[in-house]
This record gives structure tokens, sequence and C-alpha cells, in this order.
């Protein structure tokens, strides 16, 4: 019995030599923003809602336009509009509008309405990437647009529980389906070209720039007094493209400045960001806490490795007797 | 030590049964839906979505499915490690069933995934993810999947008398064995790690970083339920002796192992001030009482050693630990999961039977082995 206590003490030894390099690990600190990011700043207050940049997604995404039959026959009219009403595996940008009360004036918190797009929002810690078992999601070094490799992709889906968002789709309606995601028309990019939306917004509402440009253009906005007449750029922040218009008083929060260790696509709006169906999140993305979890138990595979050494040593002296039993049982045969 | 003179027999018996036909009936209508998904999608028999795009597959046939697949875990941690030889004959029925329980998780995961034809990228070191909990479990459960079959070889060398090969394999077994344990410590705590990341849409009352913690235990704990519940079950069934005396001892060691798990649980919630959503209005407080409820009758019950003794007591104890860590998981991954408003999700009638088909081949299977193979031990 002396000796199985011993062996139990050595199995209890790696298990704190294990509880112990835990201690050592440090939790992993916050990923930066790539200098030269790139990135959306979306001003609510000066969407109109006409959707040019859905239509200007779809047409550089080669994205098919989603009609709705029943109200087509009823207005008499065929694919004039594209009938889709949320973000899904056909549409990696949309205009939604969200009332209150009366919906009587844009842009009011109570009896008002206001427009929000959404699409990717281009994490600067992206909890998506962390996900991928496969890295099949990946953040570009220089622009820090979150781009999808279909040849890595099992199809897990991890990224679309993963996502604070719910951003990336899933095509569940093919035999063959992929994850879709906006990827900031880097393909347009590529070619020094903007992204679509930003390109066919007729206000300045949808602004393509860098992203520590667009956090400064951002916070100047929320200063701005209400009432007065100001100019906005148009397209890109500094396309010198401007547009007169007039400030309708901004709700006070620049979002993805902070939220989930920060977005390359921000937001301002004239009503709280929680009534226009974003979560609110803290400064910290849900990878930091996951991979800090993960790496504190398998760091170098140490943990495991003491472990096992200790697991294999205990059972190899417990089978002893089941390794020699069939040595005894053959010599007995022969 | 280890009893040698412990003896394993096929028990033989008519294989198809009417109940073996009833299974392979359900087998087959789970192969009809198995065929659209391939053909038509995943949406075609599913009611997966965007907002919900994990359901019973991976809910059940994954997480569930291996944790209710951990009895030759417990019970390799009570005999090699706990020095516990007096179970040794329990091991091998054990093994079987987490043998099929591991397998079949894995052909579900082929159903499950979108893009099946790419996946062994897991294994290309050009791909892997580090920072992926999902990459830990999938290197984990497969590599543990092998192990248990090089475990469990013994009984189809023996039926197959492979003198040689047997020889073999028992010589390096104590390394597979040590290796399957650590394996399913490893990627059981990791289905729990599986949901810190997906941060808030995981209610407060099963969102913790402590929850591989909590899953581990747990599945230990259903790894000792289903050997009990299973062998009292089978005894019945195919006509053998209870083992009365040896399953009351097992269920001993639960009531500990979910005393710790309680504790620690609710502490946690108690010190993270998450407690406070047990008093909100909704579905979620019913939820998690009832959990709190199933483990609280086992720990009841198996604390006690004269109801312990009685088959009846004994047998429902186990179930509710099985239940009990099965409803924890599903309320984890799905019922308290919330991606946001606008997102439903009840399985569709395809998906509800390819599960249910995957639990019909795993019974067809454990009943050709133990009556066909050395598996379960003579009765003296």
């Amino acid at each position: 019995m002396n000796t199985n206590r011993r062996d139990f003490l050595k199995v209890a030894l790696a298990g704190a030599a294990t509880a112990l390099t835990t201690n050592t690990a440090q939790a992993r600190p916050p990923k930066d923003l790539p200098p030269d990011a790139v990135g959306i700043l979306y001003d609510a207050t000066l969407c109109i809602g006409c959707k040019a940049c859905e239509v200007g997604c779809k047409n550089a995404n080669a994205m098919p336009t989603i009609t709705d039959p029943a109200l087509e026959q009823a207005k008499d009219v065929h694919a004039i509009w594209d009938a889709s009403s949320d973000l899904d595996s056909r549409n990696l940008n949309k205009i939604k509008a969200f009332a209150q009360g009366t919906a009587a004036v844009k842009d009011r918190e109570q009896d008002g309405y206001s427009f929000i797009k959404r699409a990717c929002m281009h994490c600067v810690d992206p909890d998506c990437i962390s996900a991928c078992p496969v890295s099949a999601l990946t953040k570009d070094p220089l622009t820090g647009i979150v781009g999808y490799n279909p040849d890595a992709c099992i199809g897990c889906r991890y990224c679309q529980l993963a996502c604070p968002f719910n951003i990336p789709k899933f095509e569940f309606d093919k035999p063959f389906p992929k994850i879709v995601k906006c990827e900031m028309c880097r393909h347009l990019q590529a070619q020094g070209e903007i992204p679509a939306c930003c390109a066919a917004c007729p206000t300045g509402a949808s602004l393509f720039g860098r992203v520590s440009d667009l956090l400064q253009e951002g916070q100047r906005r929320l200063n701005l007094p209400p009432g007065t007449y100001q100019d906005y750029p148009l397209h890109r922040l500094d396309s010198g493209q401007q547009r007169s218009a007039e400030v309708r008083g901004y709700h006070p929060h620049l979002y993805g400045e902070t939220e989930t260790g920060g977005t390359q696509y921000l937001l301002l709006a004239g009503v709280p960001f929680e009534n226009l169906g974003l979560p609110a999140l803290g400064p910290e993305s849900s990878a930091q806490l996951s991979e800090t979890i993960q790496h504190t138990l398998y760091q170098g595979l140490a943990a495991p490795t003491l472990l096992l050494g200790g697991l294999v040593y205990t059972v190899y002296r417990r089978t002893e007797a089941e390794r020699h039993a069939d040595d005894v049982e053959e010599r007995r045969h022969d | 030590m280890t009893n040698m003179t412990e003896v394993y027999r096929p028990i033989g018996g008519r294989l198809l049964t009417r109940h073996f036909y009833f299974l392979a009936v359900l087998v087959l209508i789970g192969a009809y839906f198995t065929l659209r998904r391939f053909i038509f999608g995943i949406g075609d028999v599913s009611n997966l979505s965007d907002g919900f795009p994990w359901g019973i597959w991976i809910t059940y046939d994954v997480v569930s499915g291996t944790a209710i697949a951990c009895g030759g875990y417990a019970m390799a941690l009570l005999v090699y490690i706990f020095n516990r030889g007096q179970f040794h004959a329990m091991i091998r029925v054990a093994l079987l069933a987490s043998a099929f329980g591991y397998t079949l998780a894995g052909a579900s995961i082929l159903v499950d995934v979108g893009r099946y034809w790419q996946l062994y990228n897991v294994f290309l070191p050009q791909y892997m993810n580090l920072n992926s909990v999902m990459l830990e479990v999938a290197l984990c459960v497969t590599l543990y999947t092998l192990v248990l079959w090089i475990e469990f070889s013994p009984a189809i060398l023996e039926a197959m008398r492979a003198k040689r090969a047997l020889r073999f394999v028992r010589h390096a077994l104590f390394f597979f064995i040590g290796l399957g344990i650590l394996l399913p410590t490893m990627h059981q705590s990791s289905l729990g790690s599986l949901l810190i990341i997906a941060g808030h849409k995981v209610h407060p009352l099963w969102q913790t970083p402590i929850i591989p913690l909590l899953f581990l235990i747990t599945a230990i704990a259903m790894g000792y339920g289903i050997v009990v519940f299973e062998s009292l079950y089978a005894a019945v069934n195919l006509g053998r002796r209870l083992e009365t005396d040896l399953l009351s001892r097992i269920g001993a060691i639960i009531p500990w192992l979910l005393s710790v798990y309680l504790i620690i649980r609710l502490g946690e919630l108690a010190i993270s001030g998450d407690s406070v959503y047990l008093w909100q209005p909704g579905l979620e407080p019913w939820l998690f009482i009832t959990e709190i409820a199933l483990f609280l009758y086992a720990i009841w019950i198996l604390f006690d050693a004269k109801k312990r003794q009685r088959p009846t007591q004994l047998f429902w104890s186990a179930l509710a630990v099985v239940l009990a860590g099965t409803l924890y998981r599903f309320d984890a991954f799905l019922i308290a999961y919330n991606p946001g408003p606008g997102w439903h999700y009840f399985p569709a009638v395809g998906e509800m039977m390819i599960t249910l088909a995957i639990i019909a081949f795993e019974v067809m299977a454990y009943l050709f082995f133990v009556k066909k193979t050395p598996i379960l031990a003579a009765d003296s």
C-alpha cells in the first residue's frame, strides 16, 4: 500500500507542477491597431437611407439581388428592389432603420428614428480570428482588414459563435458552403480604390480613411455645436470633396473606439447605440480572456507533458502484473 | 492489484432481435436525412442559422456525447491512478462505450461541418491556429478516439486469437492508458472553454472563466454515472447478474465530485456577483435550478450507503447525474444561449433523426460487440 501512496504522490506532484507553471504565464496583452490600418466612419446623422452603398457593395462583390415575389406582384414591378432585410450570406452590408414612438424626427431618441449601417467591424482584436482553428480568418498586418480564405475553412462556424456582432454568415442552403463577410473590398483597395459602399455614398455618411484619422474626425464631430452648418468630407477623408450639412447633434459616443478592444469600422449616431441593435461591449475582447486561459493551461505544452509523464509512470507501475501475465500464460502453453 | 483470473466472454445469444431491427430502421431514416444534407446542404435538414450556428449535432453528439462517453476515462482514473484493481473487470465495457461515443461524435462532426472535404486542414501545420480552443478540441478528440480503439484492441485481438499482436499491444498499453487519461482531461475542459469567446451571448449563469474546470468535473462524474447506469440497464436487459455491490462503490465517488462542482459553481456565482441573474424573470433561473436539483438528488442518494445499495435508487441517481450534466451542457450551448433579438432555435425533424440514428447505431454496435466479442466479465 505504501508504494501506491508514493505513486499517487507522484501524480499529485505532477499536478501541482501543472498548477505552478500556470502561475508563471502572463495574461495575453491587447492587440494594437496597425499604424496604417484603414477603416470606415459611418455617421448615421448624415445617412439618408438611400441604400446606394448596398447596391455598390453587391456590384463590387458579385452578390445576387434578393427579390420579394409577393411584394413585386403586389406592386406590379420586377427586380427593382433588393428586398433582403438583414445581413446574411447574400448581404455583406445593410442599412437598417430603427424607429421609436411616432418616429417623427430623424436622429432623435424620443419619437424619432435613425438609420444604421451594419457590416463587419474589422475588430482590432478579432474574436473570429482567435476562434478559427485553421487560420481561415486572418488580419492583414498593414491594413488590418479581416479577410477570409475558403481554402483553409472547414465550415465549423465557431467564428459565428465567437463574433460579438454576429457578422460572419454561412451558406446553409448550399452543398458546398462558405463563410461570407465584408472584407472591406480588399480586392478594390489592392487596385488603389476605396470600398464600394464609401464610393457610392452620396452624403458622406460612409467615409473611408486611415483609422487613426477617422478616430480624430469622429471626436471632432462629437464636439460640433448642434444646429450649425459644417463641411463634411465625401467618400474618403482626404478626398477634398465636401458637402455642407447641419449638425443634428450626436449621442456622445464614438462606437468602436474602445468596444471589444477597438474596431476599424466606427459609428456615430444621434441616438444611443443600444437602440440601434449594437451590443454594449467592454474594452477587452473575449479573445483576450479565452487565449489567456488557454495559453495558461497549455503554454509550450509544459503542463500536459509533465502530467503525461506522471500518468504514464503510474500506469506502468500498476500494469506490471498485466504485462507479465501473458508471458507466464504463453510459457505454460509452450 | 489487478486480479488476473478475470475472464471476459462473449455473452452470445441472437443478435437480430426485434429491438435490433427497430434500431436499424432508425439508422436508415437517419441515413436518408444525412444523404439529403450532403446533396442539398445543412439548411435542408436542420434549423441551424447564422444566430444559432451550433445546434444539437454539436451540443448533443459532440459536447454531451463525449462527456457521456467518459466512462472509459473515469474508470481508468479509478483503476490505474487511484489503484482500485477490483474495478478492473468493468473497464473493458466502459472502454467500448467510450470508443463508440467518441467515434460517433467524430462522425457527426463530418455531418455538421460545412466544408468537410477540407477537415484535414486541422492537421496541417500551415493552417493550425494555436490560439483556437477549437483546434485543441479537434486534435485532442481525434487523437483520443484512436487511443480508445488501441486501449480496446485487446478485446478484438482476443476474439481473433491474434496472440502475437495481443502480446505486443499489452506491452505498450501502459503508455496509451496514460495518454488516454491526459487527453480527456484536456479536451473535456476545453469543450467548456469553447464558450468563453462567445462572451455576452452565453448567459451569465453559465458564462465564467472557470467553465473548463466545471466541464471537466461534470464529465468525470457523468463517466461514473454512465458506467453505473449502463451496467444496471444492460444486466436487466441482457439477463445478467446485477453487480450492485461494485456499482454502489463507484456510485459513492460521484457525490464527492458533484459537491466540489457545486461549491465551485455556486461560489463563483456569488463572488462574481452573477448570482443576481437568479432572481431575474425568464426561463434561465429555472433551468439553473433544475440542474442543481438533479445534482442534489444524486448527491442525496449516493452519499447514503444504504440507499445506494438498492439497484433502483442507484439506477435513478446515476441517470440523474448523466441528465444533469447533459442539461448543463444544453443550457450553456443552446437553451440559455442568446445571440440577440430575432434568433430562435429548435431542432428540425431531420436534425433530430440524424442524432437519433447515431445513438441507435451506437446501441446496435454495443449489442454486436458484447454478444460476439469478449467484453463483459464472465458471471462467476
